[in-house]
């Protein structure tokens, strides 16, 4: 099997990686990269949990391979906290229990941030066919929805406060 | 609705939402799951499968297998067969095959085991494992396996000459078919309930550690019943030298229980077997397909209900007799007596005369199981039988639905009330929760919108559901596992600053757990819930417990560990007495502190007390501020609620929208609000899946369809619809701090309120019934059938 160097920005630093074509990008970042938030929940690019951003973009990262990620930006759920501080979106799931066992809660974390970054003001049916790809067995979405909601809000107070 | 707290919200004992203290790592990405497992020199397992349901193997042939790259070894039935594990009993002392040395008994049963250096090589060493079978008759439906002359499929079983597992029965036979024979009017209807799986979002896995040199093994398993599961390896592997104080089985986080993880599955015993022999660490996590093709299934439950009534509708008694379709053994997770679970709650919340109920347990040619879906042993079928059925009573009586069950409430003066089946309900107010749950849905409102859309043509239900659920097994003297008395432990270590540790024989899977037992020991003790450290799923250091299903953990173990914080109370309150040169009698406890009669400036809190236990205790006395509880509970608890259900029917399509879902539930005393409402959420998610969605089925050469999420359609944010959720409370009576436990109690209660929905919307066109789940499919054909198509 035909082996590559991949260079991948993860999370704003660049991890270098030598991988056989087939490896899947999600077993990139856990097994080599040791980044376990990201989880793997089916085979078939049902469940989402797996999710990351690919170029600011929400992918399945069981059904990409790691070398179609080379020379780009990847983002999971280690980086969304920033200087020891939750992303809204984080914050969001906390204060409204938003995720119960915590296995689909990083790739719907992460579904909801590419949400946000095009729809700072996204109605409940927005959040609902946003996250439509991302299976929860736990919370039956009403607080997922809710938590998503909150981040808006808070995203968009942070952002009033900056501009003041 | 919540009664006001007792502790401040620093303290944050029962009635507060307090966040959850495992949500730090969870939101971080930094919990601590299986597959996240990665030890040194660890190896992975991979799984060959069979395609056929019924075959002999002929040959196994792993000479290709071996030649791949970074595979180790291929295992096999004959490799365990020198172990003797390659047979293993199941928690219905029934037995399956860890793997076949002869034929195999359904599609996806494990055949073969390949170990090597990473998973990828795994998969192509099992992908080269070459298996010659030859294909046996098949026997997927349960009826036809009773018929004579069937194909006997558990030819291991010496002596067995048809394919019945059980017969079980209770109530009065005759005098219910008397009762049912002089009723004005009797309702019978056949009702299935299929084939489901609980689709927890991780599948299961396991990580197992043999250390040859300390001759210990550690496992680290997706296991909702950490100390049952070690107890049975050594009970199971013994006499390959597993002794059992050498097994550590941690259960670390887990993603979604459901009743699914808590068998022992093949898969398991393969990769301890295979550290145990090579002495490395083997990892084996399943994919999605097998998930949902070989792991235990929930329901397959083949119902025949006849309910009676006067013609006032007062009813008159109810007769059940149910075919249980195990698949090829009896791998349910039932308590030992009660092979179909508490199916004996089919009298639901009504005061039922006279009942009888029977269930046959039949072997048929599909995966092993018999499991709960979120639910308390079988329950669920029981309350979608009887309300389902006093749904179509209402209609044959032309009766409002609400007002025939307010009719035939028990009533609340009768509680604890004995039902005729057995049962002692400890407490309820059933009139109370539906009238609530009416009042909140506008429900005569709604009766009159439904009857001028009927005139528009438009379709559209209301469908109720109350019901009454049984959990918290359970009182030692009925309730076992393999022999296991099924209470639940705590123990609580308080301090010398006050702060404590609290252990528990259960298993969070999404609960909260960490959070909720904090509060409990918060309410007890006054120590901030922040300061209560919780521990769970770890052999080495938990006390023993039979683990978290059924709804058992706040019944069992959350009792627990209120009385072990009432043992520690009492040793405070001797120390208390001494500190304070007072006699104990002289003292009494508010929140937090022991006070003296009568002068109040004299006190100490339980930080002071937890200090002087360790610096200044009375001579005589053992230092230390510590308790064990094993609480065996005195009685089930029998949570209840009344759920209303209004549906709109898409006349071209058949598709059936949710539009509104009010739930009433009463779990008696709360422990966190914000906690008990997701829990009620996602029942109701999960009630609401195997009513619309979820269904497995078989062809008739046994081969599976819905075994991958294309085919099994776990709802989505699309599909569910917006819960709106209140409460009664009705304290248990026995259970030390009045809760009775409500994880479940959603998904019981969801099924039958949207079923009698959609049947409502369609009860003017003579429908009487659908099963369940009510496809657009199904719902097209008979509207097409009743001209009622657009």
């Amino acid at each position: 099997m035909a082996r590559h160097t991949i260079e991948i920005n993860v999370n704003g630093a660049p991890s270098k990686g030598e991988v056989e074509s087939r490896l899947l990008l999600v077993h990139f970042l856990r097994e080599n990269l040791r980044l376990t938030g990201t989880h793997i929940g089916c085979d078939t690019t049902h469940c989402g949990a797996c999710t990351v951003l690919l170029d600011g973009v929400p992918v399945k990262s069981c059904t990409v391979l790691a070398v179609q990620a080379d020379g780009r930006a990847v983002d999971t759920v280690e980086g969304l906290e920033k200087d020891g501080k939750l992303h809204p979106v984080q914050e969001g799931f906390f204060q409204e229990h938003g995720l119960q066992c915590g296995y689909c809660t990083p790739g719907m974390m992460m579904t909801s941030c590419a949400l946000l970054s095009t729809n700072g003001s996204p109605t409940e049916a927005d959040v609902r066919r946003a996250i439509s790809g991302n299976l929860c067995r736990c919370t039956g979405y009403v607080n997922i929805v809710k938590a998503v909601l909150h981040a808006a809000a808070s995203a968009r107070e942070q952002k009033a406060a900056k501009a003041s | 609705m919540a009664s006001t707290p007792r502790t401040s919200p620093e303290v944050g004992g029962m009635g507060h939402s307090v966040k959850r203290k495992e949500d730090p790592r969870f939101l971080r990405g930094k919990g601590n799951y299986v597959d996240d497992i990665q030890l040194p020199g660890m190896l992975h397992m991979d799984i060959v499968r069979s395609p056929y349901a019924h075959a002999k193997i002929l040959k196994i042939d792993s000479s290709a297998a071996l030649k791949v790259p970074g595979v180790l070894a291929v295992i096999t039935g004959q490799t365990l067969e020198q172990y003797k594990l390659h047979w293993m009993p199941t928690l219905m002392s029934d037995t399956q095959m860890v793997l076949p040395t002869e034929k195999v008994m359904y599609q996806a049963q494990e055949v073969a085991a390949v170990i090597a250096t990473d998973r990828y090589a795994a998969a192509d060493g099992a992908a080269a494992v070459e298996v010659d079978y030859d294909p046996l008759p098949v026997v997927v439906d349960p009826f036809k396996a009773l018929e004579p002359g069937a194909p006997v499929l558990r030819t291991d079983k010496p002596g067995k000459t048809d394919n019945r597992i059980f017969h079980w029965e209770v109530g009065d036979r005759a005098a219910t078919d008397k009762a049912l024979a002089a009723s004005d009017v009797v309702v019978e209807q056949k009702i299935y309930l299929p084939r489901i799986h609980v689709a927890s979002i991780e599948t299961c896995g396991i990580v197992a550690d043999f250390d040859r040199i300390r001759g210990k093994l550690t496992v680290y398993m997706t296991t909702q019943a950490p100390h049952a599961i070690r107890t049975v390896i050594a009970l199971v592997a013994g006499h390959v030298g597993l002794s059992e104080e050498k097994i550590r089985v941690v259960s670390p986080d887990i993603g979604g229980g459901f009743g699914g993880k808590v068998p022992v599955y093949p898969g398991y015993v393969i990769a301890i077997a295979a550290s145990v022999v090579i002495g490395k660490p083997v990892k084996w996590v399943e994919d999605r397909m097998e998930n949902l093709q070989a792991d235990s299934f929930a329901r397959d439950y083949h119902i025949t209900a006849a309910l009676g009534a006067k013609k006032d509708g007062t009813m008159t008694g109810l007769r059940i007799k149910t075919i249980a379709d195990h698949g090829y053994a009896d791998a349910a997770a039932n308590p030992s007596k009660f092979p179909a679970g508490l199916f004996s709650i089919c009298t639901g919340s009504y005061k039922m005369p006279v009942a009888f109920a029977e269930v046959d347990g039949v072997y048929t040619n599909k995966p092993p199981g018999g499991i709960a879906y979120r639910c308390s042993f079988r329950v669920t079928e029981a309350v979608h039988a009887i309300e389902r059925m006093t749904d179509m009573l209402a209609q044959e009586l032309k009766m409002d639905p609400a007002q025939l069950r307010m009719k035939n409430f028990i009533p609340e003066n009768e509680f604890p009330y004995k039902s005729v089946l057995g049962w002692e309900y400890d407490s309820g107010n059933y009139p109370a929760a539906l009238k609530k749950a009416m009042d909140i849905v506008g429900y005569d409102a709604l009766r009159k919108e439904q009857a001028e859309k009927r005139k528009k043509g438009e379709l559209m239900g209301i469908g109720i559901s109350s019901f009454t659920e049984i959990v918290g097994a359970g009182p030692s003297k009925q309730f076992d596992i393999l022999g296991i008395k099924m209470f639940d432990s705590c123990e609580l270590r308080v301090h010398p600053t006050g702060k404590a540790t609290a252990r528990f024989g259960t298993k969070s899977q999404g609960q909260g757990h960490e959070t909720t037992y904090a509060q409990i020991i918060a309410e007890e003790l006054g120590i901030p819930a922040a300061h209560v450290e919780v521990e769970e799923g770890d052999t080495d250091t938990a006390p023993y417990g039979l683990g978290t299903y059924a709804s058992r953990s706040t019944p069992t173990a959350g009792a627990a560990g209120a009385i072990a914080a009432r043992k520690v109370r009492d040793k405070a309150k001797k120390i208390a007495a001494y500190v304070l040169e007072v006699s104990e009698d002289d003292l009494v406890w508010e929140v937090g502190k022991f006070s003296v009669k009568g002068a109040p400036q004299k006190s100490k809190t339980i930080q002071d007390i937890a200090f002087a236990a360790y610096t200044n205790h009375p001579q005589g006395m053992e230092a230390g501020l510590e308790a064990v509880d094993y609480y065996d509970p005195p009685n089930l608890t029998f949570p209840f609620g009344s759920y209303i259900c209004v549906v709109d029917i898409d006349r071209g399509t058949g598709e059936v929208k949710v539009r509104r879902f009010v739930a009433v539930d009463d779990c008696g005393n709360i422990i966190n609000p914000m906690i008990v409402d997701g829990q009620i959420h996602g029942g109701l998610s999960m009630g609401l899946a195997p009513a619309l969605y979820e269904e497995i089925t078989y062809d008739e050469d046994g081969n599976v369809h819905g075994g991958s999420f294309m085919d099994y359609l776990v709802p989505t944010a699309m599909e569910t619809p917006k819960w709106e959720t209140d409460k009664t409370i009705t304290p248990s009576p026995h259970h030390p701090f009045g809760a009775k436990g409500v994880g479940e109690s959603a998904t019981v209660g969801a099924p039958p309120a949207i079923a009698n929905a959609v049947v409502d919307a369609l009860a003017h066109l003579g429908v009487k019934h659908i099963d369940i789940p009510i496809t657009p499919e199904k719902v097209w054909k008979i509207l097409k059938e009743k001209g009622a198509a657009e």
